[in-house]
């Protein structure tokens, strides 16, 4: 935000060098080859920006945070030239029924074109009384916006599982958003908050595409989602050493030692975290000393204390390690038998000589 | 020098069954050389990157001079012990030496990988001045020649030239005969100084050029008892026993010589504690201590009455004692690694076989057309 304040006035021209730089990120985001940054510029470029309708329910703005804290576009450039973001409630200008208006005529113009975005778990304890905008029950909200949408993209835990809202034992009945349209597809975003750069990189690909990522189980697309973190975490070597922070501040905690014991949930979380850093900069739970808290799974983060220790999933590599030393060398039964006929030829030949040589003294033959 | 004594060629058929049978392993042998040439040592041989040599170089060069060292030790006897009395040994012994190191030599370029750079162990600027092997492979081609120039009056002899004119050249050569061999034969030793982690410490020391040295000249004795006890028996000769019997305190002497360094070494450098530590190294080690230690008690407890049958057996059983200590230095006990295994291909033991094979059927070529043997009639 503060780099966009400095760089000049809102709408300023993006320049091609930073537009093929976003390109260049989302694509490498999305693990796609190098030749798809031109895909991505041309869809990004065309003068239809994709609309999209962000829904905020119960959340603590977090995930629309950690967008806002993305440099590379920073929110400026995203909100206003690569995407149009027809209605956010933190960022939009207008309030009350101004705001609402907005959102029934973006619906109702772009029907089944714009891609909804829900920031926040949707409450369904008692016909869903526990979040209202506007007089609106957010259930109906979600049904009536999301249901005439292209897309939805569950953003954050609270929109894809429930979130911190959905611990036992559950007062709001906070539910996931593809718990309740089923009509739709539904692409989870999870993360307490989400890396930004998984979100936009998700909003490019349907953009560019017109269609969903590869999802796994739980909706989540598997360019994200797809690894353990335990398996490209920065601190596996000492995992697999056997060297433990035991305790907060100990001296295997200062050295930097796996945090594994200390209730890490990187064996159970998928997520690309170690791979893509948080707020471009190496900054995510277990860079800085604290365990995983696995807020990208749906029955990990918020439901296993933080500090409890976890089985975890893959305890031996997918491959075996080559063995540290290999047979080498060959022996062959053919080898062995004339070597040891040979021998023993050689052996009962003495055996014979020495037996037809006289055993009796100075004898002249 | 030599004529001291007068010799005899055997005048007998040459083509007998043994002599058949020895042509057929050769024939069967070179067609497997071929096979090595064409196709590579991979393809007939089992040595590997961990063990790269096996069975020619342990068999045939080390055992194979250690076999043809009949002719040194004989001469260090004669020559500077003044022991004239074992002359009509020489020649026998001397053409086992002269067959056994050619065939190690051919051995040699049948075992290099890369033979078509031999050429420049002739070639001084090539030379590694630090390497053991050099010295080796330099001592045995030298000494090589010099037995073939040792054995000359031999064929001089038979060819009726005069062997008077060839004295000069033989002294020389019996001088040069009795420096290389205990140059390169210590130096088979010297050659594991450096296998200080891949040799069993029970093997590995600092004694090995000794220890190699000994063995060597005791295997020569062994090897020329055997040698002449054995070519008594086949060409219907009467026993040498009178002279081998006096070679007996010598073999008895280098033996228990050898044994005595041996525990000396384990003694001085605290190596006893590996006596048990390893079955079947203990074995060996155990194994290879008796063929020294048995036949030296048994020709100490036999000296007044030695016949040739028990000084074949003493004999016979020293150069198995040789054999094995060799094995084992240079493959039982020498280890690249637990993940290596190396045992001779059958190909690769053809070839050795075919080798030995070619070494009798020239002695046994040669004995029969050149006066090598002493004269039955004319001993002294």
């Amino acid at each position: 935000m503060s780099r966009w304040l400095k760089s000049g006035p809102v709408g300023e021209e993006l320049s091609r060098r930073d537009f093929l730089k976003i390109c260049t990120i989302v694509t490498a985001t999305l693990g796609l080859p190098y030749t798809m940054v031109g895909k991505i510029e041309a869809a990004v470029k065309s003068k239809q920006r994709p609309p999209v309708i962000w829904l905020h329910f119960q959340e603590c703005t977090g995930c629309t945070e950690t967008l806002l804290r993305v440099s590379k576009p920073d929110v400026g450039k995203l909100i206003l030239e690569l995407i149009s973001l027809d209605y956010h409630e933190t960022l939009m200008a207008a309030a009350g029924h101004q705001a609402e208006e907005v959102l029934t005529q973006m619906v109702s113009k772009n029907e089944g074109k714009y891609i909804c975005v829900v920031e926040g778990s949707v409450p369904l304890k008692e016909g869903g009384i526990y979040c209202k905008i506007g007089g609106k029950k957010a259930v109906d909200i979600l049904k009536e916006v999301g249901g005439r949408s292209k897309a939805i993209v569950a953003v954050g835990n609270c929109a894809s599982f429930g979130g911190v809202q959905s611990v036992d034992p559950n007062p709001t009945g906070a539910t996931g958003v593809y718990k309740i349209i089923k009509d739709k597809p539904v692409i989870n975003i999870p993360g307490c908050p989400p890396n930004a750069y998984n979100i936009l990189s998700t909003l490019m690909y349907v953009l560019t595409f017109s269609k969903i990522p590869k999802l796994d189980k739980y909706n989540r697309p598997k360019f994200a989602y797809g690894r353990l973190i335990h398996s490209h975490c920065p601190r596996r070597a000492h995992f697999d050493s056997g060297r433990f922070a035991e305790k907060f501040g100990d001296e295997g905690h200062r050295q930097g030692w796996c945090l594994y014991k200390l209730g890490c949930k990187g064996p159970v979380t998928y997520a690309n975290c170690p791979t893509t850093n948080f707020n471009e900069e190496d900054v995510w739970p277990i860079s800085i000393g604290h365990p995983c808290v696995g807020c990208t799974e749906p029955k990990v983060g918020f439901h296993i204390p933080v500090m409890e220790r976890v089985q975890p999933l893959e305890i031996t590599p997918p491959a075996g390690y080559p063995p540290i030393k290999t047979k080498e060398g060959k022996v062959s039964a053919g080898g062995i038998a004339l070597a040891s006929g040979a021998v023993g030829a050689a052996l009962g030949a003495a055996a014979m000589a020495a037996s037809k040589l006289p055993d009796k003294e100075d004898e002249e033959s | 020098m030599q004529a001291e004594c007068v010799y005899e060629k055997i005048d007998r058929k040459l083509m007998t069954k043994p002599f058949l049978f020895f042509l057929l392993v050769l024939l069967a042998s070179t067609v497997v050389i071929a096979i090595r040439f064409a196709k590579g040592l991979g393809f007939v041989s089992n040595m590997s990157d961990g063990y790269p040599w096996g069975i020619w170089i342990t068999y045939d060069v080390v055992v194979g001079t250690a076999f043809g060292c009949g002719g040194y030790a004989l001469a260090i006897l004669i020559y500077i012990l003044n022991k004239r009395e074992f002359t009509p040994l020489i020649r026998s012994a001397l053409l086992t030496s002269a067959l056994g190191y050619s065939l190690a030599g051919f051995s040699v370029v049948v075992d290099l990988g890369r033979y078509w750079n031999m050429y420049g162990l002739l070639l001084p600027t090539r030379w590694n001045l630090s390497s053991v092997l050099l010295e080796v492979a330099l001592c045995i081609m030298a000494y090589t020649l010099v037995l073939w120039v040792e054995f000359l009056p031999t064929f001089a002899e038979r060819f009726g030239i005069d062997v008077k004119k060839l004295e000069k050249v033989t002294m020389v050569a019996v001088i040069l005969g009795l420096i290389l061999p205990t140059m390169h034969q210590s130096s088979l030793g010297s050659l594991h100084l450096i296998s200080t982690v891949k040799l069993s410490p029970l093997w590995h020391s600092s004694f090995l050029p000794l220890l190699f040295l000994v063995s060597v000249v005791l295997m020569g004795y062994g090897m020329t008892a055997v040698e002449s006890l054995l070519s008594s028996y086949s060409f219907k000769r009467p026993y040498e026993t009178h002279l081998l019997k006096k070679l007996s305190p010598y073999m008895i002497y280098l033996g228990f010589g050898w044994l005595i360094l041996r525990f000396l070494d384990l003694i001085f450098f605290e190596k006893m504690k590996y006596l048990f530590s390893d079955s079947f190294l203990s074995v060996m080690f155990f194994l290879e201590v008796f063929l020294f230690l048995v036949p030296s008690v048994l020709f100490w407890s036999d000296r007044q009455n030695l016949t040739p049958r028990r000084i074949f057996i003493y004999s016979f059983l020293y150069v198995l004692g040789g054999t094995l200590y060799r094995f084992n230095v240079y493959l039982v006990a020498w280890s690249p690694g637990d993940n290596w295994v190396y045992f001779p291909s059958f190909m690769e033991t053809l070839i050795t076989l075919g080798i030995v094979s070619l070494e009798v059927l020239i002695y046994l070529v040669i004995v029969k057309k050149f006066p090598v043997l002493p004269a039955t009639q004319g001993v002294k």
